[in-house]
C-alpha cells in the first residue's frame, strides 16, 4: 500500500464509526420527526408517498415542531432542563475548580492518588449510588433522622423529589468530568508565572484573577460543556430524585416515546434539543480556536 | 551610604541540603553585584530570598532601613527577572509590561506612557501588540527586562539574564544592561555562572560554593588577590604550588626545586600554598637566571599560546605567553621568570 492509500484507510475507520453511530441515526431521527404518529409497525407514517411501490412524493409535516412551540409544556421543559443543568454546572464548577487546583498544586507523587479518588465513585454502579442518595435524603432517611434526633427540626425536611435533589444528583454524578479537564489545564500552568505576578506587585487574589483564571479558561469551558450537555438531556436522575414539579426534557422524551408511543413528536423533541446543545459547543470551538492560536 | 538591600546572616535549608549557609551581603545604591558559582551552589535561592519568593530559615533581609524578612514578594520594592522570563502568555507585550504598573494603581494615560517608556528603553517600542510566543528569545528577554524596569524598583534581581542568548547577543546585552543601570540609577544583583560575565558587569562579585560566600570583592581583587584556592581556580587556570616556610620567611617549593620570597609572616615549617597566574610568567630561551624546563606540550589559542613546561624535578608549570616573538617548539628548553609581586599566598 502506498502511504496515501494507507492514510485514507486509517482515516476511513473513524469516519465509518461516526457515520454509523452518529450521522445515520441522526438522519433517521430527523426523518421521523417530520412524520405523523399512527398505530402501525413502526408507529409512524412513511416519509415517502408511494403508489404501487413507486415514490410519487414525500409526506412531511411540521406539525410536531409546531406543537412544541404552541404547547407551553415543551418550552417549559426545555427551559427547566437548561436551568437545572446550568445551576448544576455552576455548582460543579465552584466545587471542581478548587479540587482541581488543589490536586494540580499537590506534590507530583500524590496527584495520581488524588485523581483516582475523584474517579472512585465510577467504580460502583451509578444506580446504586443514586439509590444511596435516596436513602440519605428521603423523609425517613439518615439526614432527617439525624437532624430530628439532635432536635434541630420537628418535622422531616423535604429533600428528595425536589429540583435541589436533581441538581445534587447531577453535580454528584458529573463532578469528575469537571475536575479532569480543569486539572489537565492547571497542572500545565507554570508556577513561575504566579511568582512573577507576585513579584510585580499582585496580591494572591489578583494574581489568580489575572493569570491563573484566564489561562485555565479552556479547561473551565471544557468542564462546563462536559457537565452541561449530558445534564440537559438527563433522564435517570430527575426520574429517581426529582418530583412531579421538576419538569425536564429527558422525562418528556421518555413519556412521548414509551408511554404515548409518539415517535415523531419524540424525534422532534430530540432535534430541538440537539439544536439547543449545538450552540454552546460552537462557542467552545471558537474559544478553543482562539486559545490554540495564542497558547 | 546606607545599603539599599542588606542580607544579614541568612540560612536556607531544603531538607538536608543547605542551599544558603549563613550569608551576609550588602548591596549599595547604584551598585551591581554578581553572584557567581557553580550549578547548585545556592545563587538562585539567595536571589529568591531577596525577592521574597523564599523564606529564610534564619537571618534577616533589609531594604533600606525596613526589615522585610517576613514581607511577601508583592510588598517589596524589588523586581526579579526570571531565568525562564515567565512572561504571561495570554497578554500582549504591552500588557505584560503594564501589569506591574497596574498593581501600583497606575491607570489611564500614565499607564500607557510608562509602559511605552520601558519598552522604548529596551528598543521594543514597536512590538507592543505582539504576544510573547511571537517573539525571538532575545526579544522575550528584553520584554522581561522592560516589565521589571517599568516598576522602577530599588533593586533589580536578574537570574542568569543572558543564559538563553548566543555569545554575540550576550556581549551586546551586557553592555546595554550596564548603560541602562547608569541611566536608571538602580542597583543590580546578577546571578551568573560565567566568570567573564561577572567580571564584565559587576562592581563586586560574590563567589559562592555550597551555599557560602567564599569571597566578596571587586573583580580585580578577586583575580589578583583571591582569598583561597577555590576562588583563584574560579577565575581561569592557575599554578598552585604547595611549599614549606623556612626560617628566613621564604617558601621552599620542593617539587620544583625553588625557593620564593612571599608576602606575610609564616611560622617555619608551616605549609603554604603559593599561586601564580600563567600569564604572569615569561618564557625565554635557555640562559640567564630563572626556572629551567622543557616544553612538554603546547596549545595554540590565537592571541596566545599555553605552554606546559616540565621542570627537571618533574613538576609541570603552566604558562600563557602572547604570540608576539618566535614561538617555542615541542621539546625546546626554556627559562621561566616572573615578577616577585605576581606570587600570591593562598589560604589552604
Ligand atoms: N525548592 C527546592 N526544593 C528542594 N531543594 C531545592 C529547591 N530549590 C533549590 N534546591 C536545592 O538547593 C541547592 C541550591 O539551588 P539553587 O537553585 O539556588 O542553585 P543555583 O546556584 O541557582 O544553581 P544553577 O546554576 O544550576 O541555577 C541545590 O542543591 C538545589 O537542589
Ligand atoms: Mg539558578
Amino acid at each position: 500500500m502506498t502511504s496515501a492509500v494507507r492514510r485514507r484507510f486509517v482515516l476511513a475507520i473513524p469516519w465509518l464509526w461516526v457515520t454509523l453511530v452518529l450521522f445515520a441515526p441522526l438522519l433517521l431521527v430527523l426523518k421521523i420527526s417530520f412524520a405523523t404518529a399512527q398505530i402501525s409497525v413502526p408507529p409512524y407514517s412513511e416519509f415517502f408517498a408511494r403508489t404501487d411501490g413507486v415514490i410519487v412524493g414525500i409526506q412531511a409535516t411540521l406539525a410536531n415542531y409546531a406543537l412544541m412551540f404552541s404547547d407551553a409544556l415543551y418550552v417549559k421543559a426545555y427551559l427547566g432542563s437548561v436551568k437545572i443543568a446550568a445551576i448544576s454546572t455552576v455548582i460543579a464548577l465552584l466545587l471542581g475548580y478548587p479540587m482541581a487546583y488543589a490536586i494540580a498544586r499537590a506534590r507530583p507523587e500524590r496527584r495520581g492518588l488524588l485523581l483516582v479518588l475523584v474517579m472512585l465513585p465510577f467504580w460502583t454502579s451509578f444506580l446504586v449510588r443514586i439509590y444511596a442518595w435516596q436513602t440519605l435524603l428521603r423523609p425517613t432517611g439518615l439526614i432527617n433522622s439525624a437532624l430530628e434526633t439532635l432536635g434541630l427540626i420537628d418535622a422531616p425536611l423535604r429533600m428528595l423529589n425536589t429540583p435541589g435533589a436533581v441538581c445534587l444528583g447531577i453535580v454528584y454524578a458529573y463532578l469528575p468530568f469537571m475536575v479532569l479537564p480543569l486539572y489537565a489545564r492547571l497542572e500545565k500552568l507554570d508556577p513561575a508565572l504566579l511568582e512573577a505576578a507576585a513579584d510585580l506587585g499582585a496580591k494572591p487574589w489578583r494574581a489568580f484573577l489575572s493569570v491563573t483564571l484566564p489561562l485555565s479558561l479552556p479547561g473551565v469551558l471544557a468542564g462546563c460543556l462536559l457537565v452541561f450537555i449530558p445534564a440537559v438531556g438527563e433522564y435517570v436522575i430527575p426520574e429517581l430524585m426529582g418530583g412531579p414539579d421538576t419538569l425536564m426534557i429527558g422525562k418528556i422524551l421518555w413519556t412521548e416515546f414509551f408511554n404515548n408511543r409518539d415517535w415523531p413528536l419524540a424525534s422532534a423533541v430530540t432535534v430541538i434539543l440537539l439544536i439547543v446543545l449545538v450552540a454552546p459547543i460552537m462557542l467552545f470551538q471558537a474559544v478553543q480556536a482562539r486559545a490554540s492560536r495564542s497558547p | 551610604m546606607a545599603p539599599v538591600l542588606r542580607i544579614d546572616a541568612v540560612t536556607k535549608r531544603f531538607g538536608a541540603v543547605v542551599a544558603v549557609d549563613d550569608v551576609s551581603i550588602d548591596i549599595g545604591a547604584n551598585e551591581c553585584v554578581a553572584l557567581l558559582g557553580a550549578s547548585g551552589c545556592g545563587k538562585t535561592t539567595l536571589l529568591r530570598i531577596m525577592a521574597g519568593l523564599e523564606q529564610p530559615d534564619s537571618g534577616r533581609v533589609f531594604i533600606g532601613d525596613d526589615d522585610v524578612t517576613a514581607a511577601p514578594p508583592y510588598a517589596r520594592p524589588v523586581n526579579m527577572m526570571f531565568q525562564s522570563y515567565a512572561l504571561f502568555p495570554h497578554m500582549t507585550v504591552h500588557e505584560n509590561v503594564a501589569f506591574g504598573l497596574k498593581q501600583d494603581g497606575i491607570k489611564g494615560a500614565e499607564l500607557t506612557v510608562r509602559a511605552d517608556e520601558a519598552l522604548k528603553a529596551v528598543e521594543l517600542g514597536d512590538l507592543g501588540a505582539r504576544k510573547p510566543h511571537q517573539l525571538s528569545g532575545g526579544q522575550r528577554q528584553r520584554v522581561a527586562l522592560a516589565r521589571c524596569i517599568a516598576k522602577r524598583p530599588r533593586v533589580l534581581l536578574l537570574d542568569e539574564p543572558m543564559a538563553a542568548l548566543d555569545k554575540h547577543l550576550r556581549e551586546r546585552t551586557q553592555l546595554e544592561l550596564l548603560a541602562l543601570r547608569k541611566r536608571l540609577g538602580i542597583s543590580f544583583v546578577v546571578v551568573t555562572h560565567d566568570q567573564g560575565e561577572a567580571m564584565a558587569m559587576a562592581d563586586r562579585v560574590a563567589v559562592m560554593e555550597n551555599g557560602r560566600i567564599l569571597q566578596l570583592a571587586p573583580p580585580r581583587d578577586l583575580y589578583e588577590r583571591p582569598a583561597n584556592i577555590q576562588v583563584a581556580r574560579f577565575f581561569g587556570d592557575i599554578n598552585v604550588w604547595n611549599g614549606v616556610a623556612r626560617s628566613d620567611g621564604a617558601v621552599e617549593i620542593a617539587h620544583l626545586g625553588i625557593t620564593v620570597a612571599v608576602d606575610g609572616k609564616h611560622v617555619p615549617g608551616e605549609s603554604v600554598a603559593v599561586a601564580l597566574r600563567p600569564e604572569r610568567i615569561a618564557v625565554a630561551p635557555v640562559g640567564g637566571p630563572g626556572l629551567r624546563g622543557r616544553i612538554e606540550d603546547l596549545v595554540y589559542l590565537g592571541s596566545g599560546t599555553t605552554y606546559f613546561v616540565r621542570t627537571p624535578l618533574g613538576g609541570v608549570v603552566r604558562v600563557l605567553a602572547p604570540n608576539t616573538g618566535t614561538p617555542f617548539a615541542h621539546g625546546e628548553s626554556v627559562t621561566l621568570t616572573w615578577p616577585a609581586a605576581a606570587l600570591m599566598v593562598l589560604a589552604p
